[in-house]
């Protein structure tokens, strides 16, 4: 989720404690000064990882610390990844390969770009796969990489820095 | 320092031209082909023999081989860049072992023998005192070796991911840039001179693991084969597949990646974005070290080449000469 405030002094410190309070991980802390804005404040976004059902608590605290919180966006899934598979994707059951990742509950395939070229030709698909965190992202490729191989399919996977 | 030159084929001639053009102190005391040799302790005339061979086909004496040159020639330095056999090493590697037994520094591109028996021979060469150089092997041109060895010594090298094969880089190239079929990309890549008669080691990717499993021994000495890799090759991509990366600001490269701590090498087709170090157009070879004090080092060059190879074979024939051998 992302936490959005302007940036008067205090403010800031002010409301990172009370998210280490309830649990929270804080991902990213974003300044964005806004050109249309004649004073010198700033506008800050905080993105963080939150458990359930904190996210009152959370409010809570912040009201007390005196912290304005603009806007508050909610977004279940944070992490994201985009993988390329190739085959007979509609043959093989293309929606049971979504289905095998939707189920899971803490990813799901959030955009599908295809291009089928002819009856009896391969076709393409660009997946774009969301979870909730790094390592459910890991366990949803590793459904996909299990469902490919079951049905020989190409998995193309980003490259990420390993180390 | 005296050498002796086994095969003559496009690296072993990229480097019999650079020793005869250079002074480099090195001197030619054997030559061989695979139909002849020649050999003469006080120097060969380089320039003759190239022409000899452009003439004739051979080289030197038919009634004498590579072999012979390997056992009875005056030599301090072995140069093997006979074609290589990624099954059995040989003939190569029964050379290397020969030179090695007579106590003499081997450099080799052959990646067949280093990636079968490099801890072999490395143990030979050990006990002899001399020394195994095979920076030729993986990237061609790029000082890859020399960078583990000296540059970056005293790092722990955390992984690995690279470009290790300029045909398929080629082909993936042209395959975005003009929506060709990957059969359309392997023909014109043959009539560019940069895919063989038969691409089944380059596009499935085996040139790449050989290259791997090169490098993941070299660093971390752990035993790795070619079965080890998890291999896909480039062969079964699409051109819509290239498109649908293209159309995110990504396209899609051959990669091979060692990290022993993840258990993981493996040589696949990955997506990367445009703007990532590794992707370049063309033949071009790159390797992206991840070590613990210096952090990410990439070094990018010519993968493969005459004079290129060549360029790896003498700095690592310079290398044993500084070293070991008194300069002639």
């Amino acid at each position: 989720m992302k936490l959005e405030m302007k940036d008067s002094p205090g403010q800031l410190v002010a409301a990172l404690k009370p998210i280490s309070e309830v649990g929270g991980n804080i991902i990213a802390v974003i300044h964005q000064r806004d050109p249309d804005l004649s004073d010198d404040t700033l506008n800050v976004q905080i993105v963080l990882e939150l458990p359930k059902g904190r996210l009152d608590n959370l409010k809570d605290l912040l009201k007390e610390q005196g912290v304005h919180i603009q806007r508050i966006g909610e977004e279940r899934l944070l992490y994201q990844r985009t993988v390329i598979l190739i085959g007979h994707l509609m043959h093989t059951g293309f929606s049971d390969t979504v289905d095998q990742i939707d189920a899971t509950g803490f990813a799901e395939v959030t955009e599908v770009a295809m291009s089928m070229p002819g009856i009896n030709e391969r076709s393409s698909s660009r997946i774009t796969i969301k979870a909730v965190s790094r390592e459910d992202m890991e366990a949803a490729l590793a459904i996909l990489r299990r469902v490919s191989q079951q049905k020989s399919l190409l998995l193309i996977e980003p490259l990420e820095e390993t180390a | 320092m005296k050498v002796a030159l086994i095969g003559l084929g496009s690296v072993g001639r990229g480097v019999a031209e650079m020793l005869s053009k250079k002074d480099l102190g090195l001197v030619l005391t054997g030559i061989a082909d695979s139909k002849s040799a020649f050999m003469d302790p006080a120097g060969i005339d380089i320039a003759r023999i190239l022409a000899t061979k452009k003439k004739n086909g051979y080289c030197g004496d038919q009634n004498l081989t590579a072999e012979d040159v390997v056992k009875k020639a005056d030599y301090d330095a072995l140069i093997e860049v006979t074609p290589t056999n990624a099954l059995s090493g040989e003939p190569a590697l029964g050379y290397m072992k020969t030179a090695l037994n007579r106590k003499k520094h081997v450099v080799t591109s052959n990646k067949g023998p280093i990636a079968l028996a490099q801890k072999e021979l490395r143990a030979m060469a050990r006990k002899k005192g001399v020394s195994l150089r095979y920076e030729a092997t993986v990237a061609g041109a790029i000082p890859v070796m020399h960078t583990l060895e000296h540059g970056l010594a005293g790092n722990e090298i955390l992984a690995l991911y690279g470009v290790l094969n300029g045909t398929c880089n080629y082909i993936l190239t042209r395959m975005a840039a003009e929506g060709l079929t990957y059969e359309q990309a392997l023909m014109e890549a043959r009539e560019m001179g940069y895919a063989e008669a038969d691409p089944t080691y380059d596009v499935q990717g085996i040139d790449a693991a050989i290259k791997l499993v090169i490098l993941a021994n070299t660093i971390w000495d752990n035993g790795v084969t070619l079965n080890d890799v998890d291999r896909t090759g480039i062969d079964l991509l699409t051109p819509d597949a290239l498109r649908l990366a293209d159309e995110e600001g990504c396209t899609i490269r051959l990669i091979a990646e060692a990290n022993p701590k993840k258990h993981l090498l493996r040589v696949s087709p990955r997506i990367l974005d445009k703007n990532h170090p590794l992707v370049f157009e063309g033949t071009l070879n790159a390797l992206t070290l991840e070590t613990d004090m210096a952090k990410e080092i990439t070094l990018i060059g010519r993968g493969a080449g005459s004079i290129e190879t060549a360029s790896a074979i003498i700095g690592d024939l310079l290398y044993i000469r500084d070293r070991y051998v008194k300069r002639a």
